[in-house]
């Protein structure tokens, strides 16, 4: 088994309508449950907006805290699921219904370690 | 007697890194253990070829990989060792398998890597090319295709893009890439962007490898589309280049020098396509190519129904542009070039070499030179140049 992060990539200058916002979280939640009862499901979470985000540098043995997201980017990570496939082809499987159901791009990336 | 290996490792290479890749599960490996056993190849043949020249390469190249993985002593190292040693308890013939090349052709072409890298994966790891000679075809530098072959295969491996035929289910998007992969094989075997007009051996090679994928998806009718295609082309092959080595044009070729048996299979695909009736762009192509080659003479009406229908199933510049030569030839150059007029295809030659005849048909032979000067300009192989500079030449 291979794990995969499946990043949910959201644009954060566009804002998105509440009811539009809740059928996408309830469709989310519909996956999330899909990937349950497939055994695949390590782990998964929504992020709040970059705002709310602080970054914490190391430098010269001391360490410096900056306000803000660590890429300065309009695209920002808003959300993720972990979970454990096969190969590519499955975790792209569950990336196609997770992008459909958030409408968003989603960046499917293997974990380095995990037997 | 003198061994023509490099024939031996045109014919074997793809096969036996396909075959190695199973055993080994790794692609960068199995090209190692592959090159390997040609390495001792060279030693051990100086006499004779062996009965069966890809099985002895996989039997040696398996043990170079036993080998290697026991000097390596990672936990991987020792798994893929027992995994090895294990097959070798199996019947001796371990001859190269044609479902292995499939399923690397589809990991070349999975569509999480990008376009060139697919191209240029399938002509290394299928085709046995080297990297300078890939490099020549696309036209990039040396660097830029090593790093795409280097980074292709690296994700491949630490992505877990896996070793297999897709099922049914995906197959109408996973072969998309697949196809067009073997159509640029092919492409580039039949007008060579460099050197001598033709390479046999990548059309070869496009053409072996479109087989083995119709034997495994004969339901498939685009795959029997695009086999058809390329045999039908194959088959014209030898009247293509004249005596002197100059390029012939299909209304000028002696028909006596087309290869019978290709058009007759190719046909017969045709038909079987068009009994589906679920036409789709190659086997619309494949349909014009066999209008080409049936009886003495082109029938150009055919031709141009079968391009307006292509035009609706892909309307690219490029299809619009050989739509015009059928247009010529039912209604005339004027209208011809009215239709072409608008195309924007940068620095694709056939374009103001197509503009350019319609003109010297109209007796414009100012703006027809003007034309083909345009077209040999951008023209890359020497012989089209050639030819492109004898048909200026001609001009009034």
């Amino acid at each position: 088994m291979k794990h995969y992060l499946l990043a949910v990539q959201i644009d954060e200058t566009v804002p998105e309508p509440e009811d539009e916002l809740r059928e996408q979280l309830a469709r989310t939640a519909k996956v999330s449950d899909e990937i349950k009862a497939a055994g695949a499901w390590v782990f998964a979470g929504g992020l709040l907006p970059s705002h709310a985000s602080t970054v914490v540098r190391p430098g010269n043995g001391t360490t410096t805290m900056t306000d803000g997201p660590f890429a300065e980017t309009k695209e920002q990570l808003g959300g993720f699921w972990v979970i454990q496939c096969e190969d590519l082809d499955e975790a792209l499987a569950w990336a196609d219904r997770c992008a459909l159901a958030c409408a968003r791009p989603i960046e499917v990336r293997p974990f380095d370690d995990v037997v | 007697m003198s061994v023509d290996l490099d024939g031996v490792y045109r014919a074997e290479y793809g096969r036996c890194v396909a075959t190695l890749t199973r055993l080994l599960g790794d692609i960068g490996l199995a090209e190692e253990a592959v090159q390997d056993a040609f390495a001792v190849a060279v030693q051990k043949w100086e006499e004779a070829l062996p009965a069966n020249p890809g099985a002895w390469i996989v039997t040696t190249a398996r043990n170079r990989a036993i080998d290697r993985l026991r000097r390596e002593s990672t936990r991987e190292a020792r798994h893929a060792q027992a995994l090895l040693l294990h097959q070798s308890d199996e019947p001796e013939e371990v001859g190269p398998v044609r479902d292995d090349q499939l399923r690397l052709i589809f990991t070349c072409c999975h569509p999480a890597l990008s376009p060139l890298a697919q191209t240029a994966l399938t002509l290394r790891l299928l085709g046995g090319l080297e990297v300078p000679e890939i490099a020549r075809a696309y036209l990039v530098p040396e660097a830029t295709i090593s790093q795409r072959i280097v980074r292709a295969k690296k994700k491949i491996r630490d992505a877990g893009i896996p070793y297999r035929v897709p099922e049914a289910a995906e197959l109408p998007d996973r072969l998309a890439p697949v196809l067009t992969v073997l159509y640029l094989v092919f492409n580039e075997g039949y007008t060579s962007t460099s050197g001598e007009l033709v390479r046999t051996d990548l059309c070869a090679e496009a053409v072996r490898l479109a087989r083995a994928l119709a034997e495994l998806m004969p339901d498939e009718p685009e795959v029997l589309g695009l086999l058809a295609l390329l045999l039908l082309t194959e088959a014209r092959r030898p009247a293509r280049v004249g005596p002197s080595g100059e390029l012939v044009v299909l209304a000028e070729q002696d028909r006596s020098l087309w290869n019978r048996a290709l058009i007759a299979e190719g046909h017969e695909l045709v038909r079987r396509c068009l009994r589906r009736n679920q036409p789709g762009p190659y086997q619309l192509q494949a349909a014009i190519n066999a209008v080409h080659t049936d009886g003495e003479a082109t029938d150009w009406a055919q031709v141009l129904a079968l391009y307006d229908q292509l035009l609706q199933h892909a309307p690219t510049p490029i299809v619009a542009l050989n739509r015009a030569v059928a247009v010529a030839e039912v209604h005339g150059p004027a209208m011809a070039l009215a239709t072409i007029e608008d195309l924007d295809l940068p620095g694709y030659h056939l374009l103001p070499a197509t503009r350019a005849d319609l003109l010297a048909r109209l007796g414009r032979t100012a703006d027809a030179a003007a034309a083909y000067d345009e077209a040999i300009e951008l023209a890359k192989n020497p012989t089209e140049r050639a030819f492109l500079k004898g048909r200026r030449a001609t001009l009034a």
